[in-house]
């Protein structure tokens, strides 16, 4: 992994905001799809993408390419966003989301899409099919490494805590997961519909390494996964704490936005304060 | 007569001579041979290891053996990560379990993503006997072959599991294969052909016997039931009632061909399968009959009830599915041709 220096914070910041502008004009399009846990995961879904993983858009089947399971498949405008900036199809065919005939379906599928390593969309499955890809690599002498990204929603799942429980007991060290700490789902807040807190108690119950991270913050991203990687006898789970609906001042940690689309006149909105945003991030540079 | 090209066990009326095994050993053999054969295979459990019969793989290939605990979720989803990673997983449990709770992870992560996983789902049928109705799955083959990108397969015998374990190796894609608890005759053998989406005829009319009998009603089964099946056939020749019986091992994809060829033939079909005669292979038949060669059926298996405990061969009469049963429906099912 490369040094992370201010430049590179820069460059990552540009993206960040460029997909997240991508995502409101996805939804808008779409008329349908998750915004408040696309928007918050941004920044951690660029870092990956264009400083951590090892991964090459050109050739997406790569044997050895680092492998990022995005769990909660609903938050999929984030990832297509940025699997089309990083060069995995085009930008244009973003404004396909949800259309019929389209690659990008609402719940992301791994056999239409180059990129995606899993078909996702019910929860609490993601982690259990990236422990199975870290047994693979394990089997076969590989160094690549495995990323799972989960929402906290579907630690409400029961399959979710059986992958937890598995990849402790194996010391699965090339895994490491991150769960998107925002505190919302569907019908509330997560510590009114079901409580998950203490969560970072319950991985290390479950011998697991954790870290817990602003999820907005580029040097906080990239040094937990470094922290990750020297972890060498258990799986790591990096808590991200972010702002659901983040660079959007009306969405911010409004639960109502986690299942809805902005409208015509609440995209244009929304657009405005993400390009202020654009402008402050390039005047700083 | 037995057709002679299925090469079945020539002692397979001589209850002395007879070997009795279950399905899920032949699984079991088979599972180690497939092991040998391709080192990407690799077995799952969910704490059923021995009774599944995965046990042997597990001692011959520790490192490509897997205990997931109980947690078929856990199972299928583990399974689908391996899958797309170039291995060929086996996930192993029972069927009402597994592919019982797991379904929809089966269908997400396995059948839609088309993930090259083997799901073995073993204790299906009543004759799991006295374990009762929680541990006898009798849904499995109509909730699997509800699933595109989903192959099932019903091995009737244990030779007959051990080369569909074989096959299911490597045939590419999601493949079920349905096994049962109680020891039950071999009567096919390892010259026996078997192709995955193929059937085979076990037992046609005599000839050369001076009279010919015409064949009047097509008995497809699967699983263990067959070899009831075989027993009513030859009874019913003794009745001068000409009956083909056709192993159909794979339901999906049906061998649709074959089975309205000798629908057409016959003009009559009873079906046998130890399920329920919703949307089993019962089901599977009259889809495609009622599309293209309509005629009068009989469906033998479980009338839309669950079963209970007790001894397995007692439960498969008291549901209706002996030998007397399947003979009652043939007589049936010609009454109602006419």
């Amino acid at each position: 992994m490369l040094i992370l220096d201010d430049k590179k914070v820069r460059f990552l910041e540009i993206l960040a905001n460029r997909i997240r502008q991508d995502i409101i004009r996805m939804l808008v399009q779409a008329g349908s799809g998750h915004s408040a846990g696309s928007l918050g995961m941004a920044d951690i879904f660029t870092a990956f993408y264009f400083h951590i993983l090892n991964h090459n858009a050109r050739k997406p089947h790569w044997p050895d390419r680092d492998r990022l399971i995005l769990s909660n498949g609903h938050i999929c405008p984030v990832l297509y966003a940025t699997l089309a900036h990083a060069g995995y199809f085009s930008i244009d065919e973003l404004k396909t989301l949800r259309k019929l005939n389209s690659r990008l379906q609402g719940h992301p599928h791994r056999k239409v899409l180059p990129g995606l390593e899993t078909t996702s969309g019910p929860l609490g499955s993601g982690l259990s099919q990236a422990i199975g890809m870290a047994l693979a690599a394990r089997l076969d002498n590989k160094k690549y490494r495995i990323y799972c990204l989960t929402s906290d929603g579907e630690h409400q799942e029961g399959n979710h805590w059986e992958a937890v429980m598995f990849a402790g007991k194996n010391r699965l060290s090339n895994l490491t997961a991150l769960v998107d700490r925002n505190n919302i789902q569907i019908d509330g807040y997560t510590e009114g519909v079901m409580p998950l807190e203490p969560l970072k108690e319950k991985y290390e119950a479950f011998n697991w390494h954790v870290i817990e991270i602003d999820g907005h913050n580029f040097e906080h991203i990239v040094d937990a996964v470094a922290e990750a990687k020297a972890i060498h006898e258990k799986p790591t789970m990096i808590i991200a704490h972010t702002i659901p609906g983040k660079g959007v001042s009306f969405m911010e940690s409004d639960y109502k936005w986690h299942g809805i689309p902005p409208n015509q006149s609440q995209a244009k909105m929304a657009l405005k304060e993400l390009e202020i945003i654009g402008r402050k991030i390039h005047g700083g540079i | 007569m037995l057709n002679p090209n299925a090469k079945l066990n020539q002692d397979l009326f001589d209850e002395s001579k007879l070997k009795m095994t279950a399905t899920r050993d032949g699984f079991g053999e088979g599972l180690v041979l497939a092991g040998e054969e391709n080192e990407n295979v690799v077995a799952l459990s969910a704490d059923l290891t021995e009774s599944t019969r995965v046990e042997a793989f597990a001692k011959k290939f520790p490192e490509r053996f897997f205990e997931v605990g109980v947690a078929e979720q856990n199972l299928a989803t583990i399974a689908a990560g391996l899958g797309v990673s170039g291995k060929i997983p086996f996930i192993a449990s029972y069927a009402t379990f597994s592919p019982g709770r797991n379904w929809e992870q089966i269908r997400t992560t396995i059948a839609y993503n088309d993930s090259n996983v083997k799901i073995v789902g073993a204790h299906a049928g009543v004759s799991v006997g006295p374990d009762g109705a929680t541990h006898q799955a009798i849904e499995d083959i109509s909730t699997m072959r509800v699933m595109a990108n989903m192959k099932v397969i019903v091995p009737c015998d244990a030779i007959e599991a051990k080369k569909a374990t074989l096959a299911a190796a490597k045939i590419w894609g999601p493949v079920y294969i349905r096994l049962g608890r109680e020891k039950s005759p071999v009567f096919t053998t390892d010259e026996t052909p078997f192709t995955p989406g193929k059937v085979e005829v076990l037992w046609s009319p005599s000839s050369g016997s001076g009279r010919l009998l015409k064949p009047q009603v097509l008995i497809i089964g699967c699983g263990q039931l067959l070899y009831n099946a075989l027993i009513a056939a030859r009874d019913l020749e003794k009745e001068k009632i000409g009956v083909i019986v056709l192993n159909s091992h794979t339901i999906k994809p049906l061998d649709e061909k074959k089975i309205i060829e000798l629908a057409r033939k016959t003009g009559a079909v009873v079906t046998v399968e130890e399920h329920q005669v919703l949307g089993g292979l019962g089901g599977a038949v009259a889809e495609i009959l009622a599309k293209n060669a309509p005629c009068p059926m009989e469906f033998i298996g479980m009338q839309d009830v669950f079963g209970e405990s007790g001894p397995a061969s007692e439960l498969v009469e008291k549901y209706g599915m002996g030998i007397l049963n399947i003979k009652t429906a043939v007589k049936k099912v010609l009454r109602r041709k006419r």
